[in-house]
């Protein structure tokens, strides 16, 4: 079974989203680490890079696959997770405790959009 | 289309940890519980089992068999003894390749053919029909497909052979590239070659589909073994070079341009394909297979454009992270006229990003010891 944690939202493409005021932290989720397998690398965003929602922001690499992170809220990149670059296991690891980047988000309401631990929950079922 | 299985399924079902994946039509292990880069340490430390089941098995009988052979494959077969194996290609007449294969010689009119999985209709079909021999209506030797009634295991890693020899004391006595046909363990028949697609030393096992889970249970409680999925075949076979058809070779990559020049015979009076290559080799062949290791961090990917001072000289063909390394590696087809010397700086376009690279050597990883 994989951990889904209530503190935080949910996007079809597993990513989790924590907002705080008007920052969000993003990573994936354990689902999505699980099924990537040994994550290798990790493609950081720079800083002050600018997304809408929806557009493609980082790739994980893992032996298997590749697979793009996208924004789950429009926003600013205010902060990368650089420890990712030289372990990027730490994703397998701890996916909630390892954010891969902080948004300045331009709208907060996005937020609302996202699916709670409960949506998530039923939709990782219906995948199964 | 439903996907076809291996003899060891059931055990997979029954074990947990296991991720399963489509390979050309079959569903197999990608990884056991452990995954890919514990599973590849263990091939390069101890010793690696592997279903390697869908690959294909194909006899060739009979008094014809030697000279049909002789006309197919970029190999001389009289040039092994009974007992041995060559590594070979099979050639279309343009030199494009069939399908990468390691013949085993029984005896003089007696030879296994070793396949791989996703071309064994095509080779088979190729084999009996669709060759120029054949179409010439020559004398055929008997083709027989035996791909559904035999499976295949393989023991890998530095340790195998006192692992095995536990079980099937002979293999001690089996040198590199040979085999022996004779061999039963608990009244099953079992083939065993020295060989392998992991750049160790190792076996490969031919045995009864019906005999293949009570051998892989025995194989797997051996102290010391690591159950193996594809992921991990694909890296060490990427680390030791090994070539993997429709990468490095295919319809429109010939032998020469895989840098396996070593594995054609073009002294040979006549093969599928000859005409073709030796046109290659006088008029310059047009591309090489090379090593890079990436300086940009970066997974170069199959298919990525390999590029020079701004201008594309090829593409990757496989690429990893090395787990012996710990860096990333790629193999590239690139243009043969580039002048590039290892140490050399060059470019992946990885998913639009330029990434550095350098041309090294290959393999990436060599065995350090061992009687081979």
């Amino acid at each position: 079974m994989s951990e889904i944690r209530d503190d935080v939202r949910y996007t079809e493409n597993h990513e989790w989203v924590q907002l705080d005021g008007t920052t969000a932290k993003v990573g994936i989720t354990d689902y999505a680490q699980d099924s990537l397998g040994e994550i290798v690398y990790v493609e950081l965003p720079e800083v002050e890079d600018q997304f809408s929602q929806g557009d493609e922001v980082a790739s994980i690499e893992s032996v298997k696959a590749a697979a793009p992170v996208y924004a789950p809220m429009g926003g600013r990149i205010v902060r990368v997770n650089k420890k990712l670059e030289d372990s990027p296991e730490l994703l397998n690891e701890a996916p909630f405790k390892n954010p891969i980047y902080t948004l300045e988000v331009d709208d907060p309401d996005e937020y609302a959009e996202l699916m709670d631990s409960d949506a998530y929950a039923d939709f990782l079922k219906e995948r199964e | 289309m439903e996907l076809k299985h291996t003899p060891l399924f059931e055990i997979y079902r029954d074990t947990a940890g296991v991720q399963l994946a489509e390979f050309h039509g079959w569903e197999l292990p990608i990884h056991f519980a452990s995954g890919i880069i514990p599973e590849h340490h263990g091939v390069r430390t101890s010793a690696g089992l592997f279903d390697v089941s869908h690959m294909g098995e194909i006899l060739v009988d009979g008094e014809q068999a030697e000279g049909y052979l002789q006309q197919l494959l970029t190999t001389s077969v009289t040039a092994i003894k009974s007992g041995e194996i060559c590594y070979t290609l099979m050639c279309y007449q343009n030199g494009g390749v069939v399908d990468d294969l390691m013949v085993y010689k029984i005896s003089d009119t007696r030879y296994l053919l070793v396949v791989n999985a996703g071309n064994i209709d095509k080779d088979v079909d190729w084999i009996m029909r669709d060759n120029p021999i054949a179409q010439s209506g020559a004398p055929m030797p008997d083709i027989r497909n035996q791909s559904d009634a035999w499976a295949q295991l393989a023991l890998q890693g530095p340790k195998s052979e006192e692992l095995l020899a536990q079980l099937v004391p002979e293999v001690r006595d089996i040198p590199f590239f040979t085999f022996r046909d004779d061999l039963l363990l608990q009244d099953m028949p079992l083939l065993i070659s020295r060989s392998g697609y992991t750049g160790e030393d190792g076996f490969e096992i031919y045995l009864n589909a019906e005999d293949a889970p009570d051998m892989w249970r025995l194989l797997a409680e051996l102290p010391g073994v690591q159950p193996c999925g594809l992921g991990a075949r694909d890296t060490l076979r990427l680390e030791a070079k090994l070539p993997l058809y429709g990468h490095e070779i295919s319809e429109s990559i010939t032998p020469l341009e895989a840098n396996l020049g070593t594995f054609v015979d073009l002294d040979k009076h006549y093969f599928v394909g000859r005409e073709a290559l030796v046109k290659q080799q006088q008029q310059g062949i047009p591309r090489s297979l090379r090593g890079v290791e990436m300086i940009d961090s970066g997974f170069p990917r199959d298919g990525y454009r390999v590029v020079l001072d701004g201008r594309d000289i090829g593409y990757v063909t496989s690429g990893t992270k090395s787990p012996t390394l710990g860096s990333f590696i790629a193999l590239v087809l690139i243009d043969r006229g580039t002048g590039l010397k290892f140490g050399d700086e060059l470019h992946i376009d990885i998913r639009g990003k330029l990434k550095a690279a350098r041309l090294v050597r290959t393999p990436f990883y060599k065995k350090q010891t061992g009687r081979n």
